[in-house]
Order: structure tokens, then sequence, then C-alpha cells
């Protein structure tokens, strides 16, 4: 009796889940089409629209760039390293800390946009931009907090192969030069990156201006009409630089381990750094995101119709994903350590464990591991977005102490017990409040100067998108452009 | 055959050659802990003096520091013998190739780990990649700190000028620096040999806290003469190098547990 009872309830069962989906599939932006005008219109309108609190904000992030990035970087730079924390033996302290975070947030913006582009995955279209952006701000960010660390700032061009007539040459076998390399190269092709899909916005933009923008998004647009040659160059240059793109993310944030795992530091020397690293970044990276369109959407003027509970969804379950994986590096990194039982790694972790710091390790645990895990599994959770900002705040959190443990604090611990000491923070605090200030001034900048939704990839897949009436239902259907 | 240390691949090849050319033991035996050392260190090699602050934040610096351990717990301790630990001038030593612009060379000539001033950043790799320690960063420009100075007639006078050893370079803020074996010294004694048309012989010259050492716990010299003090007591069975498992050939011998 059951047995044929089962069959039925389940049949029931999928097909009422069927029915709320086709009832809701106007909930899908990519089914829910508007006239390429309206939304060109939209798109111009929450560019252009400003409300107070924009200007309050932006002044109070002004203000926290020119004391805490400007001011406090000259400060460093005259009095000489003297007036940050950094001292035997964390001869490296926040700056590379605040490096290896940038840099991490920068990942997802190459990971959304390129990586899901190259697999067509049809939620990306409205926020690629807008992780892009955090890519070449967050780059910024990474590169301004390495040249704070130098000590001699000045002179960081020596470190560039520049030929010079006394036959210096930069030292190749430095992870830090494959560093340098790396992230130009990073910078240079992730603005590239971010710019070509920018094109037929700018140039949308300029048909829709007047004044000063006009001239600023004539000069960006680079004449840019829309024909046939033109799109075909473009699409075909872009999906270059997609592929291309993804093993140069790939490399850079495994060359940033390498600056950390090719030095011969109890807890450094580890061979599994470079995915590590990798998941690290991307689990940060995919956090930001979360936390960016969640600001986008609560404050910008029509961005509830671009970024819906549908991309927060995927998000989560992107970050899920990329949560497990992790966890796998996480614990990976840490019992092999322990496992390989050499004498200082075990000082070291036995120090994590119970030492003055112990209270971040069990929080990068709780932040990283832990909560993304037990909370993203859930669609309710994931569909709500300050939900969803509030774990990707969390992981970022938990990253950031993940760094901080990485850098000064595995530096406490070194072979020579003689010079054990923790780490104190003094002016890097402010220098460290300055990059993320100046991070978000650059992007509220820029949500005022460039759409930050690319409206022609989400014309585009409205328009491959459409629902096609099959009887009494209506199915989606999805169509190929080229 | 003369091999370049700097060459990628040559590193294994000059494992067993390593034994260097200046070379020091350092006897833990009947080393006091006086830390005279440190202070004729200071004096010879223009070391900044860093001031209240910085000193008790642990910024003193110092290219030889008097390690002391103890075992046990507080009432029933156990000192260990006093560890001058210094810069071990490693044959193949983790600093140098870190560093991206070529500021920490190894000496092809003298055998030692060079320390370039004019050319360092301060990345400060180097000093996180050595497993001793002793490197020391220039966080400030303390010899030019108005606070060390007297104001006489108007005009700074810094008082601790005047004791600068001329053969030595004053550093500047963001540099890393260390021990050099007392360069100058070789370069001196070597330029004394050769006008004189002799090599430099044995106990001619020593550095400076081998020759401020009031209980002659340290020796210099050359370690590639078998018949030099030097390379007979770093033969020695009471021998032993630091950390020696890391396989950076270092060129100081610490002789203890007679």
């Amino acid at each position: 009796m059951t047995a044929t009872a089962k069959p039925y309830s389940k049949s029931a069962k999928t097909h009422d889940a069927h029915h709320e989906d086709e009832h809701d599939m106007k909930q899908y932006l990519m089914y829910d089409p508007k006239p390429r005008g309206e939304m060109n219109r939209m798109v111009m309108e929450s560019m252009t629209t400003t409300s107070w609190k924009f200007w309050v904000v932006f002044a109070i992030l002004g203000v926290l760039v020119a004391t805490c990035f400007v001011y406090a970087w000259g400060y460093l730079i005259a009095e000489g390293l003297g007036v940050a924390g950094v001292n035997r033996p964390s001869y490296w302290g926040i700056f590379l800390v605040n490096t290896v975070f940038w840099i991490g947030i920068s990942h997802a913006g190459t990971f959304i946009s390129a990586i899901l582009r190259v697999f067509k995955a049809e939620f990306r279209r409205p926020f690629t931009r807008a992780a892009e952006l955090m890519t070449t701000f967050g780059l910024i960010q990474a590169g301004a907090s390495i040249f704070m660390h130098l000590g001699r700032v000045w002179l960081s061009y020596w470190l560039l192969p520049i030929p010079n007539q006394r036959m210096l040459w930069p030292n190749f076998h430095s992870p830090l030069m494959w560093d340098l390399l790396a992230i130009t190269t990073y910078i240079l092709s992730s603005t590239i990156y971010l710019f070509m899909p920018l094109i037929p916005d700018l140039a949308m933009a300029r048909d829709r201006s007047t004044g000063w923008r006009k001239t600023f998004f004539k000069i960006l647009a680079l004449g840019f009409r829309g024909t046939e040659g033109e799109w075909r160059h473009l699409t075909t240059a872009m999906n270059i630089f997609a592929f291309a793109i993804i093993p140069v993310m790939f490399s850079v944030h495994t060359i940033v381990s390498w600056d950390f795992a090719m030095a011969m530091r109890p807890g450094w020397s580890s061979s599994v750094f470079g995915p590590y690293f990798v998941l690290g970044a991307l689990h940060s990276g995919m956090g930001a995101v979360a936390i960016v369109l969640f600001i986008m959407r609560l404050t910008m003027k029509h961005m509830d119709y671009f970024i819906r509970k549908e991309h927060f969804d995927a998000l989560g379950k992107l970050m899920l994903i990329v949560t497990f994986a992790y966890t796998y590096f996480f614990f990976n990194d840490y019992i092999l350590q322990w496992y390989g039982g050499d004498k200082w790694t075990d000082a070291l972790l036995h120090w994590l464990e119970e030492g003055p710091m112990s209270w971040m390790f069990y929080q990068l645990i709780l932040f990283n591991l832990v909560i993304p895990a037990f909370t993203l599994w859930n669609k309710k959770i994931r569909q709500t977005p300050w939900l969803l900002a509030l774990i990707g705040f969390i992981i970022n959190i938990g990253m950031y102490w993940e760094r901080y443990l990485i850098v000064p604090v595995m530096l406490t611990i070194n072979r020579a017990p003689f010079t054990w000491k923790l780490y104190q923070p003094n002016i890097e605090i402010f220098l460290t409040i300055g990059t993320f200030a100046t991070f978000l001034f650059f992007y509220m900048l820029a949500s005022r100067l460039i759409p930050l939704i690319p409206v022609w990839e989400v014309e585009e897949g409205q328009m491959t998108h459409s629902l096609r009436k099959v009887g009494k239902a209506e199915l989606p259907t999805i169509s190929e452009f080229e | 055959m003369k091999i370049d240390l700097n060459l990628v691949g040559a590193k294994g090849a000059i494992a067993e050659a390593a034994e260097g050319k200046w070379g020091m033991t350092i006897d833990q035996d009947v080393c006091t802990g006086c830390q005279a050392c440190v202070a004729a260190c200071a004096m010879e090699n223009n070391l900044s003096f860093v001031g209240e602050e910085d000193a008790g934040y642990g910024r003193t610096q110092h290219w030889i520091r008097i390690e002391r351990f103890w075992e046990g717990e507080y009432p029933e301790i156990k000192a260990t013998p006093n560890q001058p630990m210094l810069c071990q001038q490693c044959g193949h030593a983790p600093c140098e190739p870190v560093c991206p612009v070529f500021a920490t060379p190894h000496s092809d000539a003298e055998q030692l780990n060079l320390q370039v001033y004019n050319r360092c950043v301060g990345t400060r790799y180097c000093a996180n990649n050595c497993p001793y320690q002793v490197r020391s960063f220039n966080w400030r420009d303390y010899h030019i700190d108005p606070f060390h100075a007297n104001m006489v007639d108007g005009k700074l006078v810094f008082a601790l000028h005047n004791q600068f050893n001329p053969d030595v370079t004053v550093r500047r803020r963001g540099v890393m620096e260390k021990c050099t074996f007392c360069i100058q010294r070789i370069h001196k004694a070597q330029d004394t040999a050769k006008a004189e048309g002799r090599d430099v012989f044995d106990g001619e010259f020593t550095t400076a806290c081998a020759q401020a050492c009031p209980a002659d716990a340290i020796t210099f010299g050359r370690v590639d003469h078998h018949e030099s003090l030097v390379s007979q007591l770093s033969h020695h069975e009471r021998g032993v190098k630091h950390l020696e498992e890391l396989n950076t050939l270092p060129r100081v011998t610490y002789l203890k547990g007679a």
C-alpha cells in the first residue's frame, strides 16, 4: 500500500514545485525583460541620482583618506618605519597582511567575471562589473600596502628591471621579484579586462548624457558606435582576455603565497600554501562581493531590478562550495604541518593553540569554516541579502585573522627562541583604516562615474532567454548568440 | 676550480668545499657574558644608539648579542652557558636569494655575506629568512635624531658623531645591516700585507668582538689555513654549528660541553 502511495505523493510534490517555479519565472532577471531604452535609462539614473547621504559618507571617507592614508603614509615615510610596530622577529606586519587581504579581495572579481563568463553562467550578468571594480581597486590597495611596507620606498624603482649604467639588475631568485611581476601583470590585465566590457556601456552613457559627463564618456568610450565589426572585435578580445586572465589570477595568489612558502620559517614553508591561498582569496572575495551587492541594492536607485534574490542565492552557493574547498586546505595545511613533527613547527602550533593570539585562531575556525558551512545550506538565508552580506562580512573578518596569523603571528615563533616577541601594531592601524577608506572612496566615486551594471550584458542575456508557451505551461528557453 | 656561488645549480656542488675563508670560534665554556663584545662591536661598526623608547620596544641595534637561557622553573634554575649570537656568515645563506635587489650578495673573494647598504630598499625579507635572527634594521634615522643632540649656539651638536669609525658607513633609516666580520679590518690587514709583499699571517688582526673579549672566548682567522688557531679550534671535538640541519654552512663554530 505504501509502495504504491509513495510515487503518487512524490509526483504530486514535484508537480507542486514545478508549479511554483513556473509561477515565479518572472523572479529571474533574464525572464523579466524590460525594453532596452528603459533599462538604459534606469542605469543612467542609478548613476546620476545621488542623495545627501551619499555625500556625507563620501566626505567622511575623504577625510579618512586624507588623514589615515595620505597623511599617515607621509608621516611614515618622513619618520621611517620606527613609527610602525614592526620589530624583530615580526619584520613583516599588518602591511603584508593588508597586501594579502586586498589581493584576496581582488580575486573574486576576476573569478566571478572571467570564470563564470567562460562557463556561461547566466546569473553573473548583472554583477560582473561590480566584482571587476573590486579587483582593480583592491589591487591598488594591495600595491599601496607593499610600498608602505618598504623601508626606503623612494627607491622602489630598483625592483624594476631597468637597464642601467652600473649593470645592476633585480634578483629573479627572490619571491618578492616574482610577486612584483605577477601583481603588475594582474593589475594591467584586470584593468584592461574591466575596461573592455565597459566600452559599450560608456558609449550608451555618452549618448544619454550632457555636459561634462558627455565629454568624460566620449573620451572613455573610444568612439564606440556599436557596429557589427566593433562588436565582433570587442567580443573576440573579451573572450581572449577571459581565458587568459584565469591563469594569471591563479598564479598571482600562488606567487603571493610563495613569499611565505619559499622562506625557511616554521609554519611558512608549507607546500600546500599555493592552493590554500587561492581558496582563501576566493573565500574572502566572494564574501566581499556579497557585501558590495547588498550595499548597491540598498543604496542605489533601480538596483532591486537588476540584483535579485536569485543572484544572492547563486553567490551563496558559490560561497558554500568555496567554504568546503577552503576547509579542506585549511586542515591539510595545519594537520600536515603538525604531522611533520618538526620541533619548531610544534612550538608554533602549540603557541597558536594556547598563546595570547589563540582567540584569533579559534575565531578563524569559527568565522571561516563553521559559520558559512552551517548557514549557507539554507536557501532562506542565502536569499536574504542582509544575511548573506553579514556572512560575507564574518568570512572577511575571519580571513583577515587568517592572514594576520600567517604574517606577524607566525613570525613570532622562529628558530631563535631568544628573539621571540609578540607583534604590536602601531601606525599600521591607521594605515589599515586608510586602505579600507581609500577602497570605498574609489568605489563610491566610480559608482557616480561609470555604470555599475553591465547593461549590455543584461540586455544580451534577456534577448537570448525567453519564456515559450507550450500548452498551458510557460517554459524557459535559452538560445546561443554565437 | 672556482665555483660561482651565485650560479643556479652550484649550491649542491659547494656543499663539500664549503669550509669558507674567514671563520670564528666562540668558546661558550669560557664566555662570562660580560657583553664587552657587544660594546666593542657597537663602537667599531658605528651602530646606532636607538634611545630609551625604542630600546624598551626591543629595537636595540646589535650585530652580536649574548643570549642567556636557563633550564627548569624559577628557584631551581640551571643556567646554561651564555651564547653570543652573531651573523654566521653562512656559506649557503638563506638571506641571500630572497633579496629582490641583490643587496645581500655573497662575496666570492672573502667568502662572506655582504650587505650593500646603498642598494637596500628595506623589504626585510632577509631578516625574516635568517634562522639565526641576527639582522638588525634601521627603523629610524637614529644618528641624526635631534633628541640625541645638544643645542650649542643655536646649532645641533651630535656628541656621538665624534666617536664614529671613519672606515665604516653610517646607515640611514630603512636599511638592513648585520655583522660583517669587521670587513674593514680584513681589508686593512690585506692592504698592509700586500704593501709589504707578504700574506696576512694568523693573528695579525682580529675582529672587534674578539679583541675585546676578556676571557678570550672568541677566536677569529682563516679557517681554510689548517695551521691557524681558528681552524684547529673549529675542528675540535667540542665544536658545534648552530642549526646545522638547515644546511646553511655557518662559519662560526661554538665550543661547549667541556
